[in-house]
């Protein structure tokens, strides 16, 4: 997984048409060649033999699903196929350059 | 608060229409309430109206941070029915489905329900079966059910292509007669009314900000007119159940996507059904008006923004012409995006929460207008009573614990595929 560069922006930047995704290996791309893979944040419980319900409960269900600030993954499935983990601002759909990782 | 009728409307009509009385008043809030309902759209305006209906409840207050339906209420493409497969849908779907085809009567407002029809096209023969076993499903509720083969579908949607030669070709289709469109604004209208007349305040520009709680339960809502205490909150906010719930520190599993919808011009009568093509995804139907209504999946990415991208809209317009080539030159009129709070099995969330007197109606993902009636019925019980109704009681928060998730589609816990 790699991290985006930036800055770039998204949509907001004269181009209602649809996200342009920043990929590192295939430069700017149109949101149609990539698939949404969800929020990023989400960690899978490290040692799954030893985790309780409520941590699979929380890793299975549970959202942050800020109203700002998002970071999710992306996969460029009709490109280099590679995952990004892409920062969004969902409130205006603008791509902020910095992994926040 | 007088009752609608054609005596007074001719009684009106004879001093020019310059006497009616508001539907509802605008009173400013209490210090408290027994019961508030955050949120006046249709959800939250049933629940209040069904509260004082049918549990005798009136110091009661809606709270609604814009103005009434303006929210997903007026941005949805009115379609009712009750076509699920799943028992705890079902039944709950077809309480509501009951409840629509006496609505007007009940409210004394005309919501314009019109049961033309609603049908699902399947493309191959796969899918039919599926839709098969769906329509069994269907029927063993106590739904009715029809199963069309292609020249069935062909007659009962005239001008539809149902040629050999095209990608997907028609191979028949799902029918529920008793599904169909209602009026999405009078719905709001007719619940506000409703529950104005029998003691509810309906507070619009106001804004919750907190939900205070102490050990017991909650004590009642900060908002942008000041704090109004309260015994029992319900939550009926869509798009925005994550943050209200956030406020008492209940977190949920839900994401918030953009669902867009589109209206084209309006055209003389050539659609008097709502058709949904289901090798892709479009439904579509015509208003009163003469506009084509459609839309199709939302984005498929969380949003909060009140738009979308064009390649959705490319998506159910291509269906549209696949299945309608006559409709290609028709242009676009209007389009828009709501909020929607998809939950992570794609069924709605009714009941009570961890926190004591704090119920939530949420998570509707797309289907949330249909259930507008039912949702009211059951959430004004759950809060009436602090129990879930019959009817809600798998629609629980705690099924993402038990296991019990009721995932129409088999999708899994990715909310933007449901």
């Amino acid at each position: 997984m790699k991290k985006v560069p930036g800055p770039i922006h998204g949509s907001t930047e004269g181009n209602n048409v649809m996200l342009l995704i920043p990929c590192p290996h295939c430069g700017l791309r149109d949101q149609t060649e990539f698939s949404y893979c969800g929020d990023a944040t989400v960690t899978r419980p490290a040692t799954p033999e030893d985790a309780d319900d409520a941590a699979w409960i929380e890793y299975l269900y549970m959202r942050d699903n800020p109203k700002g600030p998002h970071d999710e993954l992306w996969q460029h499935v009709h490109g280099c196929r590679q995952l990004l983990r892409v920062g969004r601002d969902v409130t205006n759909h603008e791509i902020k350059a910095e992994d926040p990782s | 608060m007088s009752r609608y009728s054609l005596a007074s409307l001719v009684r009106h009509g004879l001093t020019g229409h310059r006497d009616w009385q508001p539907a509802w008043r605008d009173p400013e809030p209490k210090a408290s309430y027994d019961a508030v309902i955050v949120g006046g759209g249709g959800h939250g305006l049933a629940s209040a109206y069904y509260l004082a209906k049918n549990h005798g409840l009136n110091n009661i207050a809606v709270l609604e941070k814009g103005w009434l339906g303006g929210g997903n209420t007026g941005r949805n493409t009115t379609i009712v029915r009750s076509n699920y497969m799943l028992d705890g849908n079902a039944k709950f779907y077809e309480h509501g489905m009951k409840l629509w085809e006496g609505l007007s009567r009940d409210l004394n407002f005309n919501v314009m329900f019109s049961q033309r029809g609603v049908l699902n096209l399947a493309h191959s023969k796969g899918q039919l079966e599926t839709f098969r076993r769906r329509g069994n499903a269907m029927r063993l509720n106590g739904i009715d059910a029809e199963l069309l083969n292609r020249d069935q579908a062909a007659a009962f949607v005239p001008g539809m292509d149902v040629s050999r030669n095209v990608r997907f070709p028609v191979e028949g289709g799902l029918l529920q007669r008793r599904g169909g469109t209602a009026r999405h604004d009078a719905v709001a209208w007719g619940y506000a009314r409703g529950a104005d007349q029998r003691g509810v305040d309906i507070i619009q520009n106001c804004e919750v900000t907190g939900i205070r709680r102490d050990q017991h339960g909650v004590t009642g809502l900060e908002t942008n007119r000041g704090f109004i205490g309260a015994k029992k909150i319900g939550l009926a906010v869509a798009g925005h159940s994550t943050q209200l719930a956030a406020m008492a520190g209940v977190r949920l599993p839900i994401e918030s996507h953009v669902l867009q919808a589109v209206v084209s011009e309006p055209v003389k009568p050539v659609l008097d059904t709502v058709v949904t093509f289901g090798a892709a995804h479009l439904y579509v139907s015509q208003s009163d008006k003469g506009e084509l209504v459609m839309g199709g999946d939302i984005d498929g990415y969380n949003s909060f923004a009140q738009r979308g991208n064009l390649p959705v809209i490319e998506h159910f317009a291509a269906c549209l012409v696949a299945l309608f080539p006559q409709y290609s030159r028709l242009r676009i009129l209007r389009n828009w995006g709501g909020i929607m709070d998809m939950t992570m099995d794609g069924s709605p969330i009714i009941g009570t929460t961890p926190v004591p007197g704090l119920f939530l109606n949420g998570g509707w993902c797309y289907g949330g207008f249909k259930a507008t009636p039912a949702s009211g019925w059951v959430f004004a019980h759950t809060i009436a009573t602090g129990q879930p109704h019959a009817l809600n009681a798998e629609l629980s928060l705690d099924r993402f614990h038990t296991g019990r998730v009721l995932d129409e589609k088999g999708a899994g816990p990715y909310p933007w595929q449901h």
